[in-house]
C-alpha cells in the first residue's frame, strides 16, 4: 500500500510520519511537495504535523490554499484516505475537509506532554485495531488545539459517530481535569462524515516504537494498513 | 489610492482566553469597572484606484476567504482615501 507525506514550508514531524511507514509498517511511502498538482496513485495521505507557514494568520489557514490541496479534496471526496496529525489537523478543518475550528488553548500555553485518550469509535479505516473504549497514551504539542465546532455542528458530530478520540484520565474518564487544551467535549479526534478523513491533534507517529516512551499510536498505522489491504 | 482597515475578532459566543486574561491584568492595574475585553486582528490593505464600491466587494470577499475563519470570527471593516 503507497502512502503519501505531504509537505508544506514550515511541516515539521513529516521525517518521523515517513519514519513510521517506512521502517515500522513496511510500506512504500513517499514525500509529496506541497506546490505539486498532481498525486501519484496513493492508497492513503498523510498531513504531518509543524508550523506550516509559521502558524500566520489562524494555523493552518494559508497551507489549506496550497496547490496541493485541490488534489488533496478531490482525493478525499472519493473516499481516499487521508489522516491529518496535529497542524494536518488544523489544516484540513480550514480547508473544510472536517468541521470545525482551532481556538488557543485555554490556558494560553504550548502544551507539550503526554496524555491519555479514550477511543470512541473503533469502527473506521483508522481505529480498526483497538478496542471501544481503549486507552493510549500519545503525547500532544501545540499552542492552538481548542477544538470548536457551534451546537448543531457537533450534535451532527455525535449522531454520525465522527468523534473518534476523547481526552481522558488514564481510567477512560472524560472531564474538565483530563481536557488538556479546553476542546468542547474532550474532542481529540474526530473523522468527516463519510469516516474516511481523520484529524487528531495527539501525535501517534511519535509514540509508534516502545523505545520512544509508548506504541499506543502504532495501530493507527496498523488499522489504515489492514483497512486498505481488507478492502481489496 | 484606497486603504481598508479590517477587524477581526472571535464570535461574541467563542470563548476569548487571551481577552479574560488581559481583562484580569487591567482590574488588577486598578481599571475596575471593565466589564469585557476582547483580543482581536488588525489588517490593513492599500489597493490601487479609487474604485470604492469594488474595493468593497473584494475586502468582503478576502474576509470570507481568507482573513477570517467565519466559524469562529467575525470582521468589519472601512475604506477610504489615501
Amino acid at each position: 500500500m503507497k502512502f503519501g507525506v505531504v509537505v508544506f514550508p514550515g511541516s515539521n514531524c513529516d521525517q518521523d510520519c515517513f519514519y513510521v511507514i517506512d521502517k515500522i509498517i513496511k510500506q512504500p511511502v513517499e514525500y509529496v511537495w506541497h506546490k505539486n498538482t498532481g498525486l501519484n496513485n496513493f492508497d492513503c495521505l498523510i498531513l504531518p504535523g509543524g508550523f506550516s507557514y509559521g502558524d500566520y494568520l489562524r494555523c493552518g489557514s494559508i497551507a489549506s490554499f496550497s496547490p496541493i490541496m485541490k488534489e488533496i479534496k478531490r482525493f478525499g471526496d472519493n473516499g481516499g484516505l487521508i489522516i491529518g496529525i496535529c497542524n494536518g489537523f488544523q489544516i484540513l478543518l480550514e480547508s473544510g475537509l472536517l468541521p470545525g475550528a482551532m481556538l488557543r488553548n485555554t490556558n494560553l500555553h504550548f502544551i507539550c506532554k503526554y496524555v491519555y485518550l479514550k477511543t470512541i469509535n473503533n469502527e473506521t479505516p483508522f481505529t480498526n485495531q483497538y478496542n471501544n473504549n481503549s486507552i493510549l497514551r500519545i503525547p500532544i504539542a501545540h499552542n492552538e488545539g481548542n477544538y470548536y465546532i457551534d451546537d448543531k455542528g457537533l450534535k451532527e458530530l455525535k449522531e454520525n459517530n465522527q468523534i473518534i478520540f476523547q481526552y481522558s484520565d488514564i481510567n477512560g474518564t472524560v472531564n474538565k481535569e483530563s481536557n488538556p487544551n479546553g476542546a468542547i467535549e474532550n474532542i481529540a479526534g474526530i473523522t468527516n462524515k463519510n469516516g474516511n478523513v481523520l484529524g487528531m491533534m495527539p501525535h501517534p507517529e511519535r509514540s509508534s516504537q516502545k523505545e520512544l516512551g509508548s506504541d499506543d499510536g502504532f495501530l493507527i498505522f496498523k488499522s489504515i494498513l489492514t483497512f486498505l489491504e481488507k478492502k481489496i | 489610492m484606497l486603504e481598508a482597515q479590517i477587524n477581526i475578532t472571535l464570535k461574541k459566543t467563542v470563548s476569548d482566553p487571551q481577552g479574560q486574561t488581559i481583562k484580569h491584568a487591567l482590574v488588577s492595574l486598578n481599571f475596575d469597572k471593565l466589564s469585557n475585553v476582547r483580543i482581536g486582528k488588525y489588517v490593513v490593505i492599500n489597493i490601487e484606484g479609487n474604485d470604492k464600491k469594488k474595493a468593497e466587494e473584494d475586502v468582503k470577499d478576502m474576509c470570507k476567504k481568507l482573513l477570517a475563519n467565519p466559524i469562529i470570527e467575525d470582521y468589519s471593516f472601512q475604506i477610504r482615501e489615501i
